[in-house]
């Protein structure tokens, strides 16, 4: 086994890369900070593809299963007499896969940014906030105990703040940041509290500890109860509240669709690939311990899933704005992560879910990358985000055009692109444990299919809309990365994940189920079919429909209200009914207490003055009436 | 003959000049009437000392000493206050006490 | 000359110095020379008192010396550190510095307004080396009264209320104080020894219960109110809203802190078994506190409230910490001390260089700063970062340290709170992020904003150094948390004797 401590760099170039960049930020030319942002991360993206060659594919020779490494670890803080915070590198099968799906999709991305961002006066900014992000990703993912990874996951929310305000003369940008952040915010608060419970119970934030099968924790449970349920069911349901927030899970996900006023690439990286799965790399970093110590908090892991995924799908249905209809589609695809995690079991073939859970955070990495990519490239063309003043783009934008048109056959499932193969597992392992989840996520990926190619049919085909000037095909430097995610999306769907990521490191083989795979190829191309049918050529049956279920319609288009909710929440009841008395009462009845005794201490003054008078008489009569009382009353008590 | 007249006589005496000096330093708006009203307290006090140093103690003679100093003592008293009035006719051109109040608060 | 005393001495000298200064540029330069001097005194501290622990130096205060001051009442002065107050001391000198580089251009009898500042200051210093009960008070006089002639004068707004306020109020909270120490004063001698003013000879002995029971509450809300304590925390959102920029700088980054110190060193530390009866009382009105303060921040529209209020907040967090008793957190509450100390002044540095270019703090009347101040813009957000506790600044070390001690302890009650506090960290992220996005982003709402010039020299320097001391905490605590840490065992040790006896 060679020796890792260089995956120390994978974290460290990038924050260097933060740190010059942003320093630097006004007094380079830009491209050289795109050109030093880049390259940066290439030299980041080889190293990581190879610790992922020599961890998976270099071991001796008849080594079972794969284990956790910690190449690298450092004291950082000590914070009571048993919890101590470490910093430092673990290196498992899901964190190395997730090395090589970040620093990938993250190249793209900056490759494709040199292109789209160009002439920005905030360049060099861009990038800055790029390596930010990135480094703050890796660290999250490489992280060897919660508390490392709570650090990381606080920089990652701040940096998809920074770049969904990238435009911060936009108000709305602003106020999405804002959003981003809060929400995520409150959901961290969960997470926090999770942490304090989980690492009180258990005396560590060691992952290795923590989810040992032989470990103390998982054998032997805890005693502790809070209102009937164990705490470390508390515990561990609060860690997928922060989970939820990360990733958009409903409740918490209003502000996915919110963060697109960032500009395309970032939402390609931090809000399709990257960060939103962060939720979903830490249930699966905390699975041996959600399986075997608290199912019920597994449960929920699977039914909020599922219904985000419905949810989602119905509402991208009827948006217009194409990069709102990925943000629901990648909130959908999410469900689908979380709730193949959730009917999981573990061990091997019973782990199927699991695998299948990653297998697809993989696939959806990159395909949803090139989707928001070529959305982008789709915008650079006709600068507008509204899929009804498209139409008939695939003439002027071909190169486009035939990655889209791959990266929506991925994402409905057709074979032999990847998707297909990672949906499909995920099918098969709802099918195996829960048929009602399962018939859930069978509906969605017919929908999935159905407002992807609505989608594609609005931009691509229909009517050619009259432009303004003619779309061009983008540069050079975003259509390759587009070519390189179309061919991941095309051939990594033959990856045998069974024998790398699975959840607990030991290999299977997996059967196809043709029960569930052959239905399921059929469902999507029925809503490929009923696109078709709908979009390609203009037809009214689609605003038809819409006035016929208008109530559906109205529903789906607002997003089920949801926004509205939170915004009543927020204004009407913590502004207006919470923090509004509150300064109200600080001002006019702590401070007016204060003033009052002022108040009194001087009219006490002004009534005690009038003895001052200035009268030689009066004066007089006060000595004179003392002397007689004090008189008496020496004589009195003398003679008693 | 001065035997025969009891010592309660002259405290009763000295005692209602007392209490008249009091009511007229206190009522009276004339400054000169004022120290008026202080004489006859301190001439109270005279007789007083006079009459407890004759019938208590007639061997000894500091009641009479003491007499003589607070006569000595209220003719310079007099002196500095008339001085004093005669300062605030100056300033207020008239000595009625209750005009004079300017060190009030 | 003991080292320590040089703390004192070195800014008395630099008084002396000023009043021989002629024009407003050379009080500035002997000001800023006479404090470089003490923030280099402080950081060598710092690796004299490592070095010294390293080597093996037990002993609970080191560099301690004592003189005799008035015999017969057993008063001394006695100064000693432990690595508690090495980093206040610390904390003390960076803000000191650079809020004399922010008074850059303070014109208006710049003599006098340095001599208060400087004297103040002196307070400060003194208060955290002595180690007798007299002493320390005086000191805390010193460092309380130059308040009212700093806010009266060269303040803005209501800045006689605003003085008067808050003169009166921590004026108040010293009476109360005194009559505390007296008692304690007055029971020294329980185990049969002479009265005396020593902190260290009183905490070997324990005071009467009845005794401690009287003068707890009065010590501890004396300190308390210093250190935003709700009810009596009215003094500060007026008062640091009024006072001149480096005047709340200083306030809340090391007056405030004052509060904390004492209310550790002297209630806790001397009076551990009241402390531990009756401490619940006062963890509900510190949780209080802290929400409270949080909340009333939304809702304010001065850049200055907003500041203060979080400032009630954080103090309060402080005071939380120091309540919850138990290593961990009390470590936790001295990380906050530090780390809001160099946070709030930060904030205060900056808001007022923006108020000295936009002439307004109103968060309405100010937009789109960030296109024509960039280097104080990102200071800015910066420095809001660091209030809402991202990891990689200061305020996370902290934050979580006290969280994480707090919520050691087994029973609900104190859970519930520690998790009552930990919301802050949302309520927080609200009025930080709603600032930020109102006053630095968005489109510029007034055009004569386009011919601000950006951060001086001289204000570089003061934030620069603040926002270093910011992330190098942040980044590598390690260091800071053990120093603390070692010195916590007595205070700790006497707490844990509490509980048993």
């Amino acid at each position: 086994m060679i020796d890792f401590s260089f995956t120390i760099l994978i974290p460290l170039i990038p924050f260097i890369l933060f740190l010059l960049l942003g320093l630097t930020s006004g007094k380079m030319k830009p491209v050289l900070s795109g050109y030093i942002g880049t390259l940066g991360l290439s030299v980041v993206t080889v190293l990581s593809y190879f610790t992922a060659y020599q961890y998976f594919f270099n071991r001796e020779a008849g080594a079972g299963v794969f284990e956790k490494i910690i190449p690298f670890h450092t004291v950082w803080i000590h914070l009571t007499e048993k919890l101590h915070v470490d910093l430092g590198i673990l290196l498992d099968p899901i964190s190395v896969m997730m090395l090589v799906v970040i620093t990938t999709v993250s190249l793209m991305v900056h490759i494709y940014s040199m292109g789209y961002m160009k002439g920005d006066k905030g360049y060099s900014r861009f990038y800055a906030f790029l390596s930010l992000f990135s480094f703050s990703m890796l660290g999250l993912v490489v992280a060897p105990n919660i508390f490392q990874m709570y650090i990381f996951w606080e920089l990652v929310g701040v940096s998809s703040y920074l770049l969904i305000s990238y435009y911060y003369e936009k108000p709305s940008a602003v106020s999405a940041g804002k959003k981003a952040f809060i929400v995520t915010r409150f959901a961290d608060l969960g997470f926090l509290v999770g942490i304090l419970t989980l690492s009180y119970i258990s005396g560590t934030f060691d992952f290795v500890s923590l989810t040992d099968p032989q470990g103390a924790l998982i054998t032997q449970g805890t005693s502790l109860t809070f209102m009937g349920i164990s705490a470390l069911t508390w515990a561990l349901t609060l860690i997928f509240m922060g989970g939820a927030g990360k990733s958009a899970m409903f409740p918490l996900h209003i502000w996915l669709p919110d963060a697109m006023e960032g500009p395309t690439p970032v939402s390609a990286l931090i809000h399709a690939a990257t960060m939103v799965v962060a939720g979903v790399y830490l249930v699966a970093r905390l699975f041996p311990l959600y399986y075997f110590v608290a199912p019920d908090a597994l449960t929920i892991v699977a039914y909020v899933g599922g219904f985000t995924s419905l949810f989602a799908a119905v509402i991208a249905c009827t948006q217009t704005d194409i990069k709102r209809v990925l943000a629901f589609s990648t909130m959908s695809q999410i469900g689908y992560m979380m709730l193949a995690l959730g009917v999981s079991g573990y061990g091997g073939e019973h782990g199927l879910g699991y695998m299948a859970s990653m297998f697809h955070l993989f696939t959806h990495a990159m395909f949803k990358a090139l989707l928001f990519l070529g959305a982008g490239a789709i915008i650079h063309a006709v600068h507008t985000n509204n899929m009804n003043e498209m139409g008939g783009l695939r003439k002027y934008l071909p190169i486009t055009h035939i990655t889209f048109l791959i990266a929506c056959l991925t994402i409905s499932g057709i074979p032999p692109f990847s998707g297909f193969f990672s949906k499909d597992e995920i099918l098969v392992a709802a099918f195996e444990s829960n048929r009602f989840l399962f018939f859930v996520e069978y509906a969605v990926a017919g929908i999935t299919a159905f407002y992807m190619f609505r989608l594609y049919f609005n931009v691509f085909w229909g009517k050619s809309t009259h432009y303004h000037h003619t779309p061009h095909e983008s540069p050079f430097t975003m259509t390759v990365p587009l070519m390189v995610l179309a061919l991941a999306s095309m051939f990594t769907g033959f990856i045998p994940f069974t024998d790398l990521v699975t959840s607990n490191g030991e290999a299977f083989t997996l059967h196809t189920n043709w029960s569930v795979a052959i239905p399921s190829v059929l469902i999507g191309m029925a809503g490929i079919a009923l696109a078709w049918v709908f979009y390609k050529k203009e037809t009214a049956i689609p605003d038809q429909l819409a006035t016929t279920l208008s109530s559906p319609y109205k529903w789906s288009f607002n997003k089920f209200y949801i926004d509205e909710v939170y915004l009543f929440v927020t204004k009407k009841i913590i502004f207006d009914r919470v923090s509004e008395p509150i300064a109200w009462f600080d001002r006019h009845v702590v401070d007016a207490s204060m003033n009052r005794i002022a108040w009194v201490t001087n009219l006490a003054s002004d009534q005690i003055k009038g003895l001052q008078s200035g009268q030689l008489q009066k004066y007089g009569f006060v000595f004179i009436s003392g002397v007689i009382i004090l008189t008496f009353a020496f004589v009195y008590f003398l003679f008693n | 003959m001065l035997s025969e007249i009891p010592l309660s006589y002259f405290l009763v005496v000295s005692t209602l000049m007392f209490f008249i000096g009091i009511y007229g330093f206190l009522t009276r708006r004339n400054l000169i009437t004022i120290l008026m009203a202080v004489e006859l307290i301190l001439n109270s006090v005279n007789i007083n000392f006079v009459a407890f140093n004759r019938y208590l103690f007639p061997d000894q003679l500091e009641g009479h000493f003491f007499s003589l100093f607070i006569i000595a003592v209220a003719a310079a008293e007099a002196a500095v206050a008339i001085a004093i009035i005669i300062s605030v006719y100056r300033r207020y051109s008239n000595i009625d006490v209750e005009r004079v109040d300017t060190m009030k608060f | 000359m003991d080292f320590l005393t040089l703390f004192v001495v070195v800014p008395v000298l630099t008084i002396i110095g000023i009043v021989f200064t002629k024009n407003m540029k050379q009080t500035r330069l002997v000001s800023a020379v006479g404090m470089s001097i003490q923030l280099v005194l402080a950081v060598a501290l710092v690796f004299m008192y490592l070095a010294e622990r390293k080597a093996g130096n037990a002993a609970e205060m080191l560099f301690s010396h004592s003189y005799v001051w008035f015999e017969s009442l057993n008063i001394n002065y006695i100064v000693g550190v432990d690595g508690i107050s090495v980093a206040m001391i610390l904390l003390t000198g960076i803000v000191v510095l650079t809020g004399v580089f922010a008074s850059w251009k303070v014109d208006f009898l710049p003599r006098e307004f340095f001599i208060s500042l400087i004297f103040l200051s002196s307070g400060v210093f003194g208060f955290f080396i002595s180690l007798d009960l007299f002493t320390m008070f005086l000191f805390y006089e010193v460092a309380v009264i130059p308040m009212y002639l700093l806010i009266g004068i060269w303040g803005t707004g209501p800045k006689e209320y605003s003085a008067m306020k808050l003169t009166l109020m921590l004026m108040g909270a010293s009476a109360l104080l005194l009559v505390g120490i007296l008692g304690i004063y007055f029971n020294s001698n329980a185990g049969g020894g002479e009265l005396t003013f020593n902190i260290m000879e009183i905490a070997k002995v324990k005071i009467p219960m009845d005794a401690q029971r009287m003068f707890f509450p009065m010590t501890f809300i004396g300190f308390g109110v210093l250190g935003a304590l709700f009810p009596f925390h009215t003094w500060s959102p007026d008062g640091h809203a009024s006072a001149p920029t480096a005047v709340s700088m200083l306030h809340a980054g090391v007056l405030m802190k004052l509060g904390g110190y004492g209310a550790f060193r002297v209630a806790m530390f001397l009076l551990p078994e009241a402390a531990q009866e009756m401490a619940w009382i006062f963890l509900i009105l510190t949780s209080i506190s802290v929400v409270y303060g949080a909340f009333g921040a939304i809702f304010q529209k001065d850049l200055k409230y907003i500041n203060a209020y979080s400032s009630v907040s954080h103090c309060g967090l402080v005071l939380f910490a120091i309540l919850m008793m138990n290593k961990a957190a009390l470590n936790g509450a001295i990380l906050q001390m530090i780390s809001h100390g160099l946070m709030t002044a930060l904030f205060f540095a900056l808001i007022g260089m923006i108020y000295g270019r936009t002439h307004t703090r109103m968060i309405d009347q100010l937009g789109g700063l960030m296109k024509v101040m960039p280097i104080l813009s990102v200071s800015y957000v910066i420095a809001g970062l660091a209030n809402l506790g991202l990891p990689g600044l200061s305020g996370f070390v902290a934050e979580m340290t006290i969280f994480f001690g707090a919520f050691q302890h087994p029973d609900m009650f104190h859970r519930i709170l520690t998790i009552t506090a930990a919301a802050s960290i949302v309520i927080t992220a609200v009025y930080i992020l709603r600032v930020v996005g109102q006053i630095l982003y968005g489109p510029i709402t007034n055009e004569h904003y386009l011919k601000l010039d950006d951060a001086h020299w001289y204000e570089r320097v003061s934030t620069g150094v603040l926002i270093f001391a910011i992330a190098g905490i942040g980044l590598a605590p390690l260091w800071l948390s053990d120093m603390i840490n070692d010195s916590l065992n007595p205070i700790v040790n006497q707490l844990m004797q509490a509980i048993v006896k």
